[in-house]
């Protein structure tokens, strides 16, 4: 089955990907093993974006059509979204203690992720809070499409409000001048975590359907 | 006249969460004709009429309006269709006539000073045209919000207990307007509780028990005792 | 043109209503007056402190009252089943929606004149030539607030726990708005040119262009029940 394949292949994906980054990358020289938190950090971010571009694009095909299939992606991806943002954010912030001395920094990308992360939460609310399936969905339709348009506000005007009076923060996402020992890695965990995505989607979207086809039941 | 009903309600379904109010409801209206729906408490009769104005989507089958699917055509069949419902839409802090203008130009059809002082004199509020609707009694409201119902004609109309609190004038007024209505053509679905003079204007009586439609037999014949008994019957053992 | 009609009718009907009722607009200055007591209470009475946080706090102080005006946008249809009506009336709801966003602008142009108002005056700050651009920050961080906060307060208006739910979902969305209107603000009251906060007041009005569009465009998927 295809989402049996999905589960398989995320698996060996991450495998590879978490040896290549613990195992295989070289040690950095300045700030040691945490360093290799960079291999996973970005790709649980990629994802945390991609997985709300999914709720946007699914919000849209919801409220266009109004197929439950299309709210049952969105849904599913907002939940699974909502873990990996958890996730890059904490990745974020372990990184963030030894290299800067706090947990927590109002860093331009930390803050976006973290805006992206209470936005996640209000979908998720609103979903729990309203109690007819079929207005929950053309709410929450709503909703993620005004906070998906809203990301690239929020990128630009955080970004603005950090750097405008301040250097850039450490964590430059170009600078692969390096080589590719750390591009590889890097790269094999971004595929390995979006291929766990959209297993743990797939997943999901099984297990709402089958709860809604038992309510008619 | 054509041969396809002006409403068709077909094998409506509607659940909230679990349970089922409406359980395979099928129920016809001609062109002139009018259908007085009976039930008990909490039979799903309101339910029912916001599914075929729109207000609602049905969980499973269709109901259509001269045609037109209610929940997939909804803007079309809103144009036809004219619905009173518990709620008398009035803004209490605007004056009748005013909550007459607002309703008649949202419609899209600004209606004149005069059309709507007309419509305020059919149901005799003329007088407080000027006052406040919050100065207004239960019956007051309602006899406005039918006001509000004669400013755009429609094909159609959906009353929920429209004769609830009238007075005896009122009451034969609105009479002599549904009447009038069915001349025209129009086709009317009533919801009433009472089963008393209201019955007068309708054609055929149905009545709603156990989530479907257990009795739907012409008015024509029946004594006022003949409703309560068939009324009794099928509310406390429906088929 | 109908559209345009029907819009200006909800406009009216909003505004007549706020103006018998006076339930929120004298509520909204009350709350405006007491923000005042609060902020000075919580920042203390160090000028030096104040001057440097003030554009956060008047804008604290927009946003608070936006938050109290634009939840009850639809309150008033709640009674005698209006909101029906509102769904019923055939043609395109988000006349309703620009209609209804219009009356929102009306009141809080009100409300930010008397917050602008009081702080100027309590907090002593010499607003003078940045008076221009100031009007012109706070006018599209307005519309910003409201284009979302109207459309939200549709969605919450049926909705339990509707007080929290509102705030808690507008909030993050307006965090580009806040951002650049605080931005804004500071630099013209420091004396910068209006030029100068160019790339503010573009993602302003970037944000008000595609908050409006979206609403316009999905208000008629809230209003159906």
């Amino acid at each position: 089955m295809a989402v049996r394949a999905l589960g398989i292949l995320s698996a060996v994906g991450l495998l590879v990907g978490l040896v290549m980054a613990f195992g295989v990358a070289p040690r950095e020289t300045t700030q040691g093993n945490v360093q290799r938190i960079m291999y996973v950090h970005p790709p649980l971010a990629w994802v945390s974006y991609l997985a709300f571009v999914v709720v946007a694009v699914a919000s849209v095909a919801y409220l266009v059509r109004r197929r439950p299939a299309a709210d049952r992606v969105a849904h599913a991806s907002a939940e699974v979204g909502v873990v990996f943002t958890g996730l890059a954010i904490a990745t974020g912030s372990i990184w963030g203690k030894p290299t800067w001395g706090t947990w927590w920094t109002w860093d331009a990308r930390l803050t976006s992720v973290a805006i992206l992360f209470v936005m996640y939460l209000g979908y998720l609310l609103l979903r729990g809070t309203v109690e007819d399936r079929e207005r929950a969905a053309r709410y929450c339709a709503v909703l993620g499409i005004v906070a998906a348009l809203d990301m690239p506000l929020v990128h630009f005007s955080v970004y603005w409000w950090r750097t405008l009076h301040q250097p850039p923060s450490l964590m430059k996402p170009g600078g692969f001048t390096g080589s590719s020992a750390i591009l590889w890695p890097l790269l094999v965990n971004v595929g390995a975590f979006t291929v766990l995505y959209a297993y743990l989607l797939a997943k999901r979207v099984r297990l709402l359907r089958a709860e809604a086809e038992e309510a008619f039941a | 006249m054509t041969d396809v009903p002006l409403i068709r309600i077909s094998g409506i379904r509607k659940a909230f969460g679990a349970q089922a109010v409406l359980d395979g409801v099928s129920l016809d209206v001609r062109s002139g004709e009018a259908v007085a729906l009976l039930g008990g408490n909490g039979a799903g009769k309101t339910t029912l009429l916001k599914i075929v104005a729109t207000i609602m989507r049905p969980t499973a089958g269709a109901a259509t309006v001269a045609g037109h699917d209610c929940a997939r055509a909804a803007e079309t069949v809103r144009r036809l269709v004219g619905f009173a419902g518990h709620g008398a839409w009035v803004y209490d802090e605007l004056t009748a006539r005013e909550n007459l203008r607002f309703w008649s130009t949202l419609d899209g059809g600004a209606s004149p000073d005069e059309t709507l002082t007309a419509a305020l004199a059919a149901v005799d509020l003329e007088r407080a045209a000027g006052a406040r609707v919050r100065t207004f009694s239960a019956g007051m409201k309602r006899r406005l919000s039918l006001a509000r119902l004669t400013l755009r004609p429609a094909r159609v109309l959906l009353l929920d207990e429209p004769f609830s609190g009238l007075d005896q004038r009122a009451r034969k007024w609105l009479e002599g307007y549904l009447e009038a209505f069915k001349l025209r053509g129009g086709a009317l679905l009533m919801v009433t509780h009472s089963l008393g003079r209201e019955l007068g204007v309708a054609d055929r009586i149905a009545v709603l028990a156990g989530g479907r439609i257990s009795l739907d037999t012409p008015r024509a014949g029946l004594a006022d005792d003949d409703v309560q008994r068939l009324y009794a019957a099928h509310v406390e053992d429906p088929v | 043109m109908s559209f345009a009609r029907r819009a200006f009718v909800v406009a009216w009907k909003d505004v007549l209503v706020e103006r018998r009722s006076k339930e929120t607009l004298n509520a909204l200055a009350f709350f405006a007056l007491l923000l005042l007591f609060v902020f000075q209470f919580a920042l203390g009475p160090d000028r030096e402190r104040l001057t440097g946080v003030l554009p956060g706090v008047l804008w604290l102080g927009f946003i608070l009252s936006g938050l109290l005006a634009l939840g009850r946008t639809f309150l008033v249809e709640r009674d005698h089943d209006c909101w029906e009506g509102l769904l019923l009336a055939p043609g395109d709801k988000s006349a309703i929606y620009v209609g209804k966003l219009m009356g929102n602008l009306a009141l809080m142009a009100l409300v930010d004149t008397l917050v602008l108002g009081l702080f100027v005056v309590f907090f002593d700050i010499d607003v003078g030539h940045a008076f221009p651009g100031l009007v012109l920050v706070v006018a599209l961080g307005t519309v910003g607030l409201a284009a979302v906060g109207t459309l939200f307060a549709a969605m919450t208006a049926h909705v339990r726990a509707r007080e929290v739910l509102f705030p808690v979902l507008l909030l993050p969305v307006q965090v580009p708005v806040l951002l650049a209107a605080v931005k804004a603000t500071e630099a013209l009251l420091l004396g910068e040119p209006l030029a100068g906060v160019a790339h503010w007041i573009q993602l302003l009005a970037a944000a008000d262009v595609i908050y409006v569009a979206v609403g316009v465009l999905t208000f008629d998927a809230i209003l159906e029940g």
